[in-house]
């Protein structure tokens, strides 16, 4: 049995406080007015002198690199014909051509920041639980003989799944009573003005969004209770009694039917919908890969841990070497999705799509290509050679990045739609990712210390240990 | 290199498995074995250097991935520069995205093409050749473990036995 040490204990406990800190300085600091917002902008760009004006310069030289996207279409969306980056170069001259408008939709802007911050950082750790919890379903339902020693680090994992659900759907309840302006299509001004919206208001509304989000959330729950319950079951079972397993067996290929409909109509409903013009058919696949990537990672980031705390003896390095592989694997399916959907809107450069790709390369241009390096080549490259696969500090050190790196997918996602070109990592984002860390620790060690870290029971536990790659 | 070599007969990779650990601990000199199929852990056990083909594939990926660039770059750029879709036509980064397809797919064949032909040429493999396996039935459902014979014939014959071989024999060394 593991012991959640005092020690670590203290550490989520001072990551949540911090967090908290955080998030409540972000929240307290967003504007309330229309001249605060103005003025913070204002402040902010002759905060950072030169150096803002010259990112917004090299911006503009750039966008000649972008002459083959239309770029008079990103700005449509935002119901102004200004480009942005050259609004707050002379920032000065232009308040009096916008008017209230502008100053409103900056407000909004700076008013979502906090929210989407804690927003960002909430479903990014629920995502790794619910990641991890479909991994479990595919090597319960695959009746795998390789992981069955690592079952109880997963599913101490997914015990983060019934906290995160409860914070997520918290979340889009305030958010569908109006607590923030996140979600454009819940606001029936803008609706009654955008015809695109007005027709899918049939899917995209307030109660058959939380009915929805409240179906995933319980079927998702459901099985992860079943599961373990199943699952620790098992271990006290009668030697040569699999009744259990078999059961665990059978809820899993349902459970993953389920989920990989659920999981996408989710990604549709909680961030496509973000952007309610725009749309791809694979975003559900997308936000998948990073889903299993990051949480694989995460898996393995933990067992190395438990390891050098002296638990799990019968994991060897053929474990952490199938672990690492799925790593690399799942970081190039990432990368051939995130490229399958860019390709195919650069190059066919309709408008309403397009316009997706240009407010994230001209407003997001380093989190928006510096991801593809931290997800994509790092991995690459360092989780090639089979050595490394077996070493336990390049497994970590490529998992911490590429943990960092997915957290900036997810931004890329969200932000763009909600701050628009308004975001910088701030008091919000660090201290919401500091404590959904912390709590997200807490959840899952407090789970992992609850039951023997061997699935004793298992009829493929000798399977597990006999397992050379 | 031994003038006789003993040939034992298994008929299940895993105990011919332990039989390959246990011919290695007795300090004898295993020649060659024959599979019908790759056995888990076997180069392994038999303490065989491991592969260096992974070094070459990644080298003619290199390859594949500069000869894919300077390909697309004198096709579409230098050589005869198209309008597609509006996309501009006289710079190579800015059309990037779409060679990529076009490289990677250059990449996968030389690292896999050329790894094969590696393969062949490092195993002496060409077409037309002669098979050097002394027992057909390898092809098939038994294993084989040739052995050379050094020592006390009846100690490695009686060792063999009791690994589990179902037939032990002895042969002239045909390479000499």
């Amino acid at each position: 049995m593991y012991t959640f040490t005092q020690r670590l204990k203290i550490i989520t406990y001072v990551l949540m406080g911090l967090g908290l800190i955080g998030l409540t300085i972000g929240f307290l600091s967003a504007p309330s007015t229309v001249a605060e917002a103005q003025a913070m902008v204002a402040d902010a760009h002759g905060g950072h002198g030169g150096g803002h004006g010259d990112e917004h310069a090299t911006d503009h030289s750039d966008a000649e690199a972008h002459a083959a996207m239309i770029h008079s279409t990103y700005d449509d969306d935002h119901g102004h014909a200004d480009d942005h980056a050259g609004d707050h170069a002379k920032d000065s001259t232009h308040a009096d051509d916008h008017g209230d408008a502008h100053g409103e939709h900056l407000l909004h802007q700076l008013q979502n920041k906090p929210w989407a911050a804690l927003y960002v950082a909430a479903f990014f750790f629920f995502m790794i639980a619910l990641g991890t919890l479909a991994f479990y379903a595919i090597q319960r339902a695959a009746q795998a003989g390789w992981p069955i020693l690592l079952y109880r680090v997963m599913e101490g994992i997914t015990a983060y799944l019934v906290p995160g659900s409860i914070i997520i759907y918290v979340f889009l309840v305030l958010t569908g009573l109006h607590a923030n302006h996140l979600f454009v299509w819940m606001d029936a001004e803008t609706v009654a003005h955008d015809e695109i919206i007005q027709g899918k208001v049939g899917y995209l509304n307030v109660p058959f969004f939380l009915l929805r989000a409240a179906i995933y959330l319980i079927g998702w729950n459901l099985y992860r209770y079943l599961s373990r319950r199943f699952s620790l079951a098992q271990d006290n079972a009668l030697v040569g009694d699999i009744r259990n397993h078999k059961l665990n067996f059978r809820i899993s290929a349902g459970f993953l039917v389920f989920f990989f409909v659920t999981e996408s109509m989710m990604s549709w409903d909680w961030i496509m919908s973000l952007d309610p013009h725009w749309f791809s058919t694979l975003f559900g696949w997308y936000v998948l890969a990073s889903m299993l990537v990051t949480a694989v990672t995460v898996i393995a980031l933990i067992t190395i841990y438990l390891k050098s705390k002296g638990y799990l003896p019968k994991v060897n390095h053929s474990h952490l070497h199938d672990l690492a592989k799925f790593m690399f694997g799942f970081s190039v399916f990432w990368t051939y999705l995130w490229f399958s959907q860019f390709m195919l809107i650069w190059y066919s450069n309709i408008p309403e799509e397009v316009t997706y790709f240009l407010t994230r390369i001209d407003d997001y241009n380093l989190p928006f290509f510096g991801m593809i390096a931290m997800n994509f080549l790092f991995p690459l490259l360092i989780l090639m050679s089979s050595d490394y696969k077996r070493s336990n500090w390049i497994i970590v050190m490529a998992g911490i990045v590429i943990v960092l790196g997915h957290y900036i997918d997810i931004y890329n996602m969200i932000m763009p739609a909600t701050v628009g070109d308004q975001w910088f990592i701030g008091w919000a984002e660090i201290g919401g990712f500091l404590f959904f860390a912390g709590l997200f620790m807490f959840v899952v060690f407090r789970a992992i210390s609850k039951a023997p870290l061997e699935a004793g029971g298992d009829p493929y536990v000798g399977e597990s240990e006999r397992f050379v790659y | 290199m031994s003038s006789k070599l003993v040939h034992a007969v298994y008929d299940d990779d895993d105990t011919l498995l332990h039989a390959v650990k246990d011919v290695k601990k007795a300090d004898y000199h295993i020649e060659e074995v024959f599979t019908p199929f790759p056995v888990h852990g076997l180069d392994h056990a038999m303490g065989l250097a491991s592969t260096r083909l992974a070094i070459t594939a990644f080298m003619y990926g290199i390859l594949g991935f500069a000869v894919a660039i300077t390909m697309i770059n004198y096709i579409m750029i230098v050589d005869w520069p198209q309008n597609i879709g509006g996309k501009p036509s006289f710079s190579f980064m800015e059309n990037l995205p779409a060679f990529v397809p076009v490289i990677f797919e250059m990449t996968v064949f030389f690292a896999a093409h050329l790894m094969v032909i590696t393969f062949y040429l490092r195993s002496r493999l060409w077409p037309f050749k002669k098979a050097e396996n002394p027992m057909p039935e390898t092809t098939d459902d038994k294993f084989l473990m040739q052995v050379a014979l050094s020592g006390d014939e009846k100690k490695l014959i009686s060792l063999l036995k009791k690994s589990g071989a179902i037939d032990v024999s002895i042969h002239e060394n045909q390479d000499a």
